[in-house]
């Protein structure tokens, strides 16, 4: 794949302040060693060129959009690994801890499914569609973030952390 | 496999499934070359097709996660992230 995809400095350091401040106004943090930080995000802004989405600089992108909405950046297993191991599986987002120097990052195991068992999930969900609620309206849950809402249809844009609608799930 | 040869000395066979795009993958290709050994490594993010189909078999073989950067050493042994510890164990 030829890469064509040249991303200029200006560009990642635009991408860097407006992600560092958002991150920082919604709890998270952005990794303090700002090279491979900005390296990480260069790689983001690379595939979002070359994928026309912005996935994981760390994992395999499939190149078709709707197979990788879970690891569009930030993924759907950024505050899982927050919780269990203080930083993203990039190494992008850390926890406070790590902020604060407090724990020391390191590269940690990959959550994300292998291709089989996101294949057996996929269907497990399909077929426990239907369940039936006596509530008045579906409660649509946020996959990056966990925010819940009760409405007709999850909104355009997450209000917590500005995904899109499409990495919205039922809940119940 | 269309990988890339890096020289240096000769101790182990040590081929190395990167992405080009991502940090750990990084720090495991500067972690070789500062330790100076010849080394392979392939960029599976930046295959297509066929080649990439066969570069991710291989790498299922001992990685069936698929994750990156995973490190094969003479053939056996696979270490999975950047493990500078474990890298330097296995390469002693």
């Amino acid at each position: 794949m030829s890469d064509s995809f040249s991303i200029t400095d200006d560009e990642v350091d635009d991408y860097y302040e407006k992600l560092k401040k958002e991150a920082e106004a919604y709890g998270y943090h952005l990794n303090r060693d700002v090279e491979f930080t900005k390296d990480l995000l260069r790689s983001i802004l690379i595939n979002k060129g070359r994928y026309g989405y912005g996935a994981c600089p760390c994992r395999l992108a499939s190149g078709r959009r709707e197979e990788d909405l879970d690891i569009i950046c930030p993924c759907d297993y950024r505050d899982p690994d927050l919780s269990d191991y203080d930083a993203c599986y990039c190494g992008l987002y850390v926890s406070g801890a790590i902020l604060r120097g407090e724990k020391k990052l390191k590269s940690i195991p990959e959550r994300r499914p292998s291709p089989e068992d996101r294949k057996k999930i996929k269907n497990a969900i399909k077929s426990e569609a239907g369940v039936i609620s006596s509530l008045p309206l579906p409660v649509w849950r946020c996959k990056v973030c966990g925010y819940l809402c009760a409405r007709e249809e999850p909104p355009e844009i997450c209000p917590i952390c500005k995904v899109g609608r499409e990495r919205f799930e039922r809940f119940i | 496999m269309k990988s890339q040869h890096v020289d240096g000395e000769n101790r182990e066979k040590i081929f190395l499934f990167a992405l080009s795009t991502c940090g750990w993958c990084k720090k495991v290709r500067m972690l070789l070359e500062n330790l100076g050994l010849e080394y392979d490594y392939i960029y599976v993010d930046l295959l297509e097709g066929a080649e990439r189909d066969e570069a991710v078999e291989e790498l299922r073989h001992c990685n069936p996660q698929l994750s990156f950067p995973t490190l094969v050493i003479n053939d056996e042994k696979c270490i999975v992230g950047y493990n500078k510890s474990k890298i330097m164990e296995a390469l002693e």
